[in-house]
């Protein structure tokens, strides 16, 4: 997409906003003009930046585990039929369990702190990184596989020169696709045993103070969050997976 | 004696082995085309002499040595999917330096012989035509030119062997001619051994100065059928040339 296109779709929606603000004249919907100048009175007197680097700490962790974690058993799976076998049955029943459900578990057995956050994200990414990795390193032609080690090539240089490229474009169409249900769920944890983190700043302004606008600035940081981390890892595909998008 | 099969026996598991008791040499030099229809096992046979398959029972021997791998100085080519699609023309031609600087010159991965090494990829990128294609990537390219990076990758390698198979088959008429005169040229001048697998009975008679033919397995024969001037202008339009191909095609027939 255009950045220009994308700068006047921001502004419609602002321009939206503030119509709609304008009718329904209520203090539980307040406008931009009203509310961006709380988002940078918060985050520079403020402490939501301590909130909003809490956040992004927890989903930075998760991102990192889940492919350091994901991608070797991805590839593994997707060169070892036996193993894929297997394992499959598994990942068949478990990839579409929606993991935010299983929240209250993980907060029974690892109590407050960044752990169980990180763990429930880390959960989505994972199988979502497996999964598209492990097709993706099962889909290679064994023409190709034959072909480089007929080069030459053995196991190190194969996984160097193959099989982690071919993984790349797996993980970061994963990590795109599952960031914005990485950020949905990363809000549903932080209103639950913390008092860190944008849910929380949201949950608590909304909440207990009644402050509605530092409330919309909480939710604004957060889709921001959001945005943010679905612009750098598509970025990242443009840069690295510049095959792709070669007509 | 470049290649020797003796008493080769290979067959995948639990049926009836596409060679028995095989038999079957090639000379230094020599251009061979292999021919037959789908599922007689010419692709394998290949497989086998590129390090990637192994013999069941019996020998297969390249320059008097077994093959537990595939072997530094030879080169295959395989009709498709041979490039790696996130590398661009330059990067794919590469490949086989950067596999060999992976590892040293340790004789198993790469020749032990230094000087063997490389004969640099920059001149074959251009007699190949590729110069200016450099940074595109394989997706960017004809079915033609996807084949020259392949040849590209594997003549900058210096091999004495070069294995192919089916490398023109998905090709368009003019750009297969093309490129069969074009690898007729490149074995003459670098003085390469050549076997080439081939379904076409058109391509078998224009590559192969000898073609082995084979049949439904198992193969215990070799059929091998003389063409000596193969490789010669004007080689297309002889009488000699119509004449193989009838004789070949009555031959698969009963084959």
């Amino acid at each position: 997409m255009k950045k220009r296109d994308a700068s006047l779709a921001a502004f419609a929606i602002f321009v939206f906003w503030q119509i709609a603000a304008l009718i329904i004249d209520r203090n539980i919907l307040p406008s931009p003009l009203e509310v961006i100048p709380v988002f940078f009175k918060e985050i520079i007197n403020g402490n939501m930046l301590e909130h909003a680097l809490a956040s992004f700490w927890r989903v930075m962790a998760s991102m990192f585990l889940s492919v350091i974690l994901a991608a070797p058993a991805g590839l593994l799976l997707g060169q070892s039929q036996k193993l894929n076998r297997f394992f499959s049955p598994v990942i068949y029943l478990l990839y579409p369990v929606p993991k935010v459900v299983l929240v209250p578990i993980v907060l029974l057995f690892f109590g407050v702190g960044d752990l169980p956050k990180i763990l429930i994200i880390f959960m989505i990414l994972f199988f979502q990184i497996l999964v598209l990795v492990r097709d993706q390193a099962a889909a290679l032609p064994s023409e190709l596989i034959q072909s480089v080690r007929s080069l030459g090539a053995g196991r190190r240089a194969l996984f160097r020169l193959v099989y982690l490229p071919a993984s790349l474009p797996a993980i970061l169409t994963a990590l795109r696709q599952s960031v914005g249900t990485a950020v949905a769920v990363l809000y549903i944890t932080e209103t639950f045993a913390t008092q860190r983190g944008l849910g929380y700043y949201i949950y608590f302004n909304a909440s207990t103070l009644l402050d509605y606008p530092a409330m919309y600035a909480g939710v604004l940081a957060m889709s921001l969050l959001g945005l943010g981390l679905y612009f750098s890892v598509d970025w990242l595909e443009h840069r690295l997976c510049k095959w792709q998008f070669v007509e | 004696m470049m290649i020797t099969l003796k008493d080769l026996t290979f067959s995948y598991s639990h049926s009836t082995p596409v060679l028995q008791n095989f038999n079957w040499q090639v000379q230094r030099g020599e251009r061979w085309a292999i021919l037959g229809a789908s599922g007689c096992g010419k692709s394998t046979l290949l497989y086998l002499l590129a390090g990637l398959r192994f013999p069941d029972a019996g020998e297969l021997l390249i320059n008097e040595e077994f093959l537990p791998r595939p072997r530094p100085q030879s080169g295959l080519i395989l009709q498709e999917y041979g490039l790696l699609p996130w590398a661009t023309v330059r990067e794919n031609a590469e490949l086989g330096e950067r596999i060999r600087s992976f590892y040293g010159a340790d004789g198993i991965h790469a020749p032990r012989d230094g000087s063997r090494v490389t004969s640099g990829l920059l001149p074959w990128l251009k007699r190949l035509g590729l110069d200016a294609l450099s940074d595109k990537y394989p997706s960017q390219l004809s079915g033609g030119q996807r084949q020259r990076t392949a040849i590209a990758r594997t003549l900058a390698l210096n091999p004495d062997l070069l294995l192919m198979d089916e490398p023109f088959s998905s090709l368009d008429a003019i750009t297969r001619a093309d490129l069969q005169n074009l690898t007729l040229e490149l074995c003459a001048e670098q003085n390469l051994t050549l076997v080439m697998v081939t379904h076409s009975i058109e391509e078998a008679a224009i590559m192969g100065e000898k073609i082995l033919l084979l049949g439904n397995p198992p193969n215990r024969f070799p059929q091998i059928i003389e063409n000596p001037n193969a490789g010669e202008t004007g080689y297309r339009d002889s009488r000699i040339y119509t004449e193989l191909c009838q004789n070949l095609r009555q031959r698969m027939e009963i084959a």
